[in-house]
């Protein structure tokens, strides 16, 4: 049970959230009272995860999206504290200012530098509307672009971490020129010659999370989502009314088993029962496997083959077919 | 061109029509000057009395850019199918066979090979009338072939964008065509082939956020409304009204998003100009048949 994290539980976490409190009490109503309970503990913490594996198993699209926006979800910061055993932050694009929902700097994967950097969510509403939501800012694909040019420099590989609603549509977003930002990244993430892995934490929001999402190696959490754009937006355009999200969630085939089937994405990374919010330290292990994995593949090639396989990956992405 | 696509043209401009009486006469957005539209025709729907910028059908720009005769469409026959199985209120093959039947083509986009005053080049125009011009599975597999095939041939790039971004049925299949589109960019830029990206009004969402903000150079038609949000949704986020003029061409301009803003009669001048400049002394572009 992670205690350092806020936020409300969904409602359909909550008979296993319930369970265990009720576990807790009867533990320390023993521990006062000096009866034995461990027998009651052990059916109940059997029950618990009984129960959590039935919910789990069959989650709707639209729970997944919950998940994947859930208040005590590890946040890229999170992640690399656990993940990296060191971190130098750095900030700015150099040209306008720091955008807070981008973060970055200079990590050691099991003492390999690295770079590493994400979109950043807040954890309560002060934190989210310092880092804008994890909505990034033109200046923050610039500053991840600066990032991921420096790391080429140094002949280091770059790790994202994507978890974003998507690119913030504002005045400025738009003055400064959002798209132009993003479409940058794309090209110049498929030109990198460093090997790039790049992991879907939580939200994928359409090309703000593409922006950092042209990688030789693309996962996604099991409870991640990933989709063109959000299921409210999805839903207000095409059924006319954004209450119809959870239909637009299903309809787009935005979850981490769709993306895999899809061949979108290289490999789903497993969450720990209840899922990854339930214990940030598992979670983040998981992925510094799948991270450990890609790397030792990765590294073994030399720069064309990687640049080559980059663009055959991304080539051979789309469904269509030719008449004659 | 052939005579399908013609019928095509007939079909959409008359649907196009709709609050117009008779065929003939075209009221001007710009000033609401009546228009006779057979001279609309002969200026390009460039209103004579103020200037503005009418919508020019996707096919027209072809005429409009590369000299007489020299056009070969390639990759007519790539087209959309449905990896999700997508539905909303309708089923997306459904909306793609109305699309098809309305414009005559496969998909939204045209693409093929050309010459703009002599010079070789890889043309790609999107089509606006099909579905919105949305980047689908399809679109990004021709644009990558046309792009991959100015590479391989070294002849420059010209993309006309009209549209209004990814196409949601096919979700996350469209937001990677905007990868992989760029990732072709990437090889391109390194060969020193030009690319010239043309926006025109619309272009928005994940086609602006992709190839149409890639170009060696970027372009713009003037009136036209460029960006990566909707103004809608600007307006939503901030709770607001949007300054006059927000992403017009004019406005991205003045914001240094845009290299020019070009008068659409001076189009195939401008870029011919451009081009010579990229291109001459160099092995690209070279001024020769077009069919090898």
């Amino acid at each position: 049970m992670p205690e350092t994290t806020k936020g409300p539980w969904l409602d359909f976490e909550r008979p296993i959230v319930e369970l265990e409190e009720r576990i807790r009490t009867l533990e320390a109503s023993a521990a006062v009272g000096g009866v034995d309970v461990a027998d009651e503990v052990a059916h109940l913490r059997r029950k618990a995860v009984r129960l959590s594996d039935d919910i789990f198993s069959k989650l709707e699209p639209w729970q997944r999206v919950q998940l994947a926006r859930h208040g005590r979800r590890p946040t890229t910061l999170d992640l690399i504290e656990r993940i990296f055993t060191q971190f130098v932050p750095l900030h700015g694009d150099r040209q306008f200012r720091d955008d807070p929902a981008i973060v970055g700097g200079l990590a050691r994967l099991e003492g390999r530098p690295v770079l590493v950097l994400g979109h950043q969510k807040g954890r309560d509403t002060r934190s989210n509307v310092q880092r804008n939501f994890g909505m990034a800012h033109p200046e923050g694909y610039r500053k991840a672009l600066r990032l991921m040019t420096l790391a080429e420099r140094f002949e280091r590989p770059i790790i994202t971490f994507i978890d974003t609603p998507g690119a913030y549509p504002g005045l400025g977003a738009e003055e400064r020129g959002q798209a132009e930002a993003i479409a940058h990244n794309l090209r110049a993430m498929a030109a990198l010659r460093v090997p790039t892995v790049a992991v879907v934490t939580g939200e994928g929001g359409s090309g703000g999370a593409l922006a950092l999402g042209v990688a030789d190696r693309i996962y996604m959490l099991e409870n991640a989502v990933y989709s063109v754009i959000s299921p409210e937006g999805c839903a207000a355009i095409l059924w006319r009314d954004a209450a119809k999200a959870p239909d637009a969630a299903k309809a787009m085939r935005l979850t981490a088993a769709d993306a895999f089937r899809h061949t979108l994405i290289d490999g789903i990374v497993g969450e720990p029962v209840g899922g990854a919010h339930r214990d940030h330290a598992a979670a983040a292990l998981a992925v510094k496997a799948q991270l450990l994995d890609a790397l030792a593949e990765l590294v073994a090639l030399d720069q064309k083959t990687l640049r080559e396989r980059r663009l055959a990956k991304y080539l051979a992405m789309g469904e269509w077919t030719e008449r004659r | 061109m052939s005579w399908l696509n013609r019928a095509a043209r007939g079909i959409q401009s008359l649907a196009k029509q709709k609050d117009v009486p008779d065929n003939l006469w075209q009221k001007c957005p710009g000033c609401g000057e009546i228009l006779y539209r057979r001279e609309l025709e002969r200026s390009w729907y460039v209103c004579g009395a103020c200037g503005f910028h009418l919508p020019l059908d996707a096919v027209r720009y072809i005429d409009l850019l590369l000299d007489a005769d020299s056009w070969e469409e390639l990759y007519a026959g790539v087209t959309s199918v449905d990896p999700l199985g997508f539905r909303d209120s309708r089923r997306y093959p459904d909306r793609l066979r109305v699309a098809r039947r309305q414009t005559g083509r496969e998909d939204a986009v045209i693409t093929g090979r050309g010459r703009l005053d002599g010079l070789p080049v890889n043309l790609a125009v999107l089509d606006f009338a099909f579905m919105g011009g949305s980047l689908g599975s399809a679109m990004g597999e021709k644009i990558a072939r046309l792009l991959l095939d100015a590479s391989s041939q070294r002849r420059s790039a010209i993309v006309v964008s009209r549209s209004g971004g990814a196409r949601m049925q096919e979700s996350l299949f469209s937001l990677m065509q905007m990868a992989k589109t760029a990732a072709v960019l990437a090889r391109l830029r390194e060969e020193g082939v030009p690319f010239i990206s043309l926006c025109v009004n619309p272009t928005y969402g994940g086609v602006t956020a992709s190839f149409a903000m890639l170009g060696d150079l970027n372009l713009g038609e003037p009136g036209a409304m460029i960006g990566f949000a909707g103004p809608r949704v600007i307006k939503q986020t901030i709770g607001g009204d949007l300054p006059e003029g927000f992403q017009s061409a004019e406005f991205l301009l003045e914001k240094g998003q845009l290299d020019q803003v070009v008068e659409r009669r001076r189009l195939k001048a401008t870029l011919a100009t451009i081009l010579r400049w990229f291109c001459e002394d160099r092995d690209v572009s070279i001024p020769g048949p077009v069919r090898e």
